[in-house]
């Protein structure tokens, strides 16, 4: 293996995704396996920024295209873009971050260049000279070790399994601008509209999650207002529940998460939901709080470095995975210990 | 209009899954259909009822998959389709993606082929893109909603999420969706539907048969293994209040230092 490593930064709005970065940092590791050099490649307006930017975590060359056909994320453009950039640069490696847009032009690539995709791998070895790709299969319930014998080999990586290079401000390059032949009418789909998410700490990039359960419904001293039925009267009681959660997480500079009973109790929207079919994360620490830990729940959780837990029931399944335990009221607990980090945190 | 749902067979989400002699073994935990599809057949029988016409589902494996089908049959669809071909025992994505593609072609004038966001045993999640590849068609990935489609213009409008917001998207038809967990509560199977897909005899289809050649596999999953064993030794924090819970409990995080 001696050729180059093409790495896609993902990007929104001018600002790279995080997980951008550490596949530079995973590119760095195999350099002495393929000896190219690390080339990057960014799409989209205003991505010029970004892909200077690319230099200073370490990539030797950068390409970048802002053809307005790039404006609004669709995935048959991005591909065309990504392939062509292939086609010249004869990466025997291509990386991208596993975002929804990173995985799936991962995949639509890999059958242009008539190769092969391992996606979300969150390891890299080479053994025999060859490149091994560990991945999680059945929600990280086993791992497997994966290979592909063509070239290129196409491969997105996790959030959080590798390190991003520290920046390194003296490093400067003049990345390349490269050109798509498009027209609008090649294109079957348009963006119509768009709405930002609600600004947060996303559950993939975030250090630190505070996940809720369904016994953040079960504070009985609250007193919802007004005329409310009972099931309205418990998602209200949820509500303030997350939204304590939501203080702890702040404070934490982390993420809220949920279990699947409290998104599917509708207590709190789907995109907080942490498990086999919700996210899968890995934060350094993952509070959970009146959570039971259902094998599905633990399925997207378990590799989190530490965890503790919070549970009235001592025999909650989630205090064998964690690191600290408390049994308690998680009403009397997480006030207190927002209070607690607030102070030892200042 | 004319509708695919594409789905896979797999364990049960609770099943506890082991490696074994590099490969997995889930004991006696039964086999479902993917629960990302059961989103997949919902969506498509939604827009069924909205437009007319039918929903095929079809599906890839080993003649047991045959199972998978006829609970997508019992949700209420049309028709099935087994593809099994002992030449796909070690295919990769890409492979499925082309037979896939190839019974899409097969079933003719497939105006929407909806998937699962991803299956929950293998957790690729590149199916639908690498299928709509091959055939041509854009993908539109993650929908949470169905706005509209006009089967006279030809036109779909979806909402979708990314990471960093929620984008509305227009398509011209025939396109790849795949949805996710919020666009539509799955049904449960009515009566009439269990009778009718315990009754249904599901055509099996062969490479010959989608004239799809034998696929290479580039792709190699030689083994799997358990995730290496965390010994932790949890420790229960107790104490005389909450307060004093919670300081006991942040001194010995912060202790760690893990953030």
């Amino acid at each position: 293996m001696s050729g180059k490593i093409l790495v896609f930064i993902d990007q929104s709005k001018g600002q790279a995704i995080p997980a951008s970065w550490e596949l530079i940092g995973a590119a760095k590791v195999l350099e002495e396996s393929f000896s190219g050099g690390i080339a990057a490649v960014v799409a989209g307006e205003n991505s010029k920024e970004v892909a200077k930017a690319a230099f200073k975590y370490g990539a030797g060359e950068v390409y970048y295209c802002d053809d307005p056909a790039l404006t609004e994320y669709r995935p048959e453009p991005y591909t065309d873009l990504v392939v062509k950039a292939a086609r010249e640069l004869e990466p025997e490696l291509i990386l991208f971050p596993t975002t929804t847009r990173g995985r799936e032009l991962a995949a639509m690539a890999a059958l242009d260049l008539k190769s092969g995709i391992m996606p979300d791998v969150i390891k890299l070895e080479i053994q025999d000279g060859r490149l091994i790709a560990t991945r999680p299969v059945y929600a990280g319930k086993l791992l497997a070790k994966t290979y592909c014998d063509s070239s290129p080999q196409i491969i997105s990586a996790r959030s959080r399994a590798f390190t991003a290079p520290e920046m390194d401000d003296s490093k400067d390059g003049e990345p390349i601008r490269v050109a798509i032949e498009y027209s609008e009418d090649n294109i079957r789909t348009k963006v119509t509209g768009y709405s930002q998410a609600e600004v947060g700490v996303s559950l993939m990039d975030a250090n630190v999650i505070v996940s809720g359960g369904r016994g953040v419904s079960n504070n009985p001293s609250l007193s919802p207002p007004g005329e409310m039925d009972d099931k309205q009267a418990e998602i209200w009681r949820a509500q303030q529940g997350f939204a304590m959660l939501e203080e702890l997480a702040k404070v934490l500079g982390g993420a809220l998460g949920a279990s699947r009973a409290a998104v599917d109790a509708g207590y709190i929207p789907y995109e907080h939901q942490v498990g086999q079919t919700g996210k899968v994360v890995s934060p350094d620490l993952y509070i959970a709080c009146g959570i039971s830990g259902a094998i599905q729940h633990q399925a997207g959780m378990r590799t989190s470095k530490m965890i503790v837990a919070i549970n009235k029931d001592p025999d909650a399944p989630i205090f064998k995975l964690a690191r600290f335990g408390v049994v308690g009221d998680v009403y009397e607990i997480v006030p207190a210990l927002t209070e607690s980090f607030r102070k030892k945190l200042a | 209009m004319n509708i695919v749902v594409c789905i896979k067979q797999v364990p049960d989400s609770a099943a506890k899954v082991v490696a074994e002699g590099g490969k997995a073994n889930w004991g006696e935990a039964p086999l479902v259909m993917n629960p990302w599809d059961e989103y997949a057949v919902e969506t498509a029988l939604l827009q069924q009822e909205q437009h007319g016409g039918q929903v095929t589902a079809i599906s890839v494996g080993g003649p047991a998959a045959t199972e998978a089908l006829k609970s997508a049959l019992a949700m209420g669809c049309s028709q099935a389709y087994l593809v099994s071909d002992p030449a796909l025992s070690s295919a990769d994505s890409q492979a499925i993606a082309h037979v896939l593609a190839g019974a899409i072609r097969k079933i003719a004038e497939v105006d929407l082929a909806v998937f699962g966001k991803q299956a929950i045993d293998s957790d690729m999640g590149v199916t639908a893109p690498q299928t709509a590849r091959v055939l041509g068609w854009p993908v539109i990935s993650l929908v949470s909603a169905v706005r509209e489609i006009d089967t006279g213009k030809g036109n779909i409008v979806v909402e979708r999420s990314v990471e960093d917001g929620r984008q509305i998207v227009e398509g011209r038809l025939p396109v790849v969706i795949t949805v996710s967990k919020d666009i539509a509560e799955p049904r449960y199977p009515s009566f009439m539907g269990i009778r009718k897909a315990a009754k249904a005899e599901i055509p099996v289809w062969t490479l010959a048969d989608l004239e799809v050649a034998t696929p290479t596999p580039v792709v190699h999953w030689p083994e799997v293994e358990n995730p290496p064993s965390q010994a932790i030794s949890t420790e229960m924090i107790s104490g005389e209040d909450p307060q004093e819970i919670a300081d006991t409990l942040v001194d010995r995080i912060l202790n760690e230092k893990v953030f």
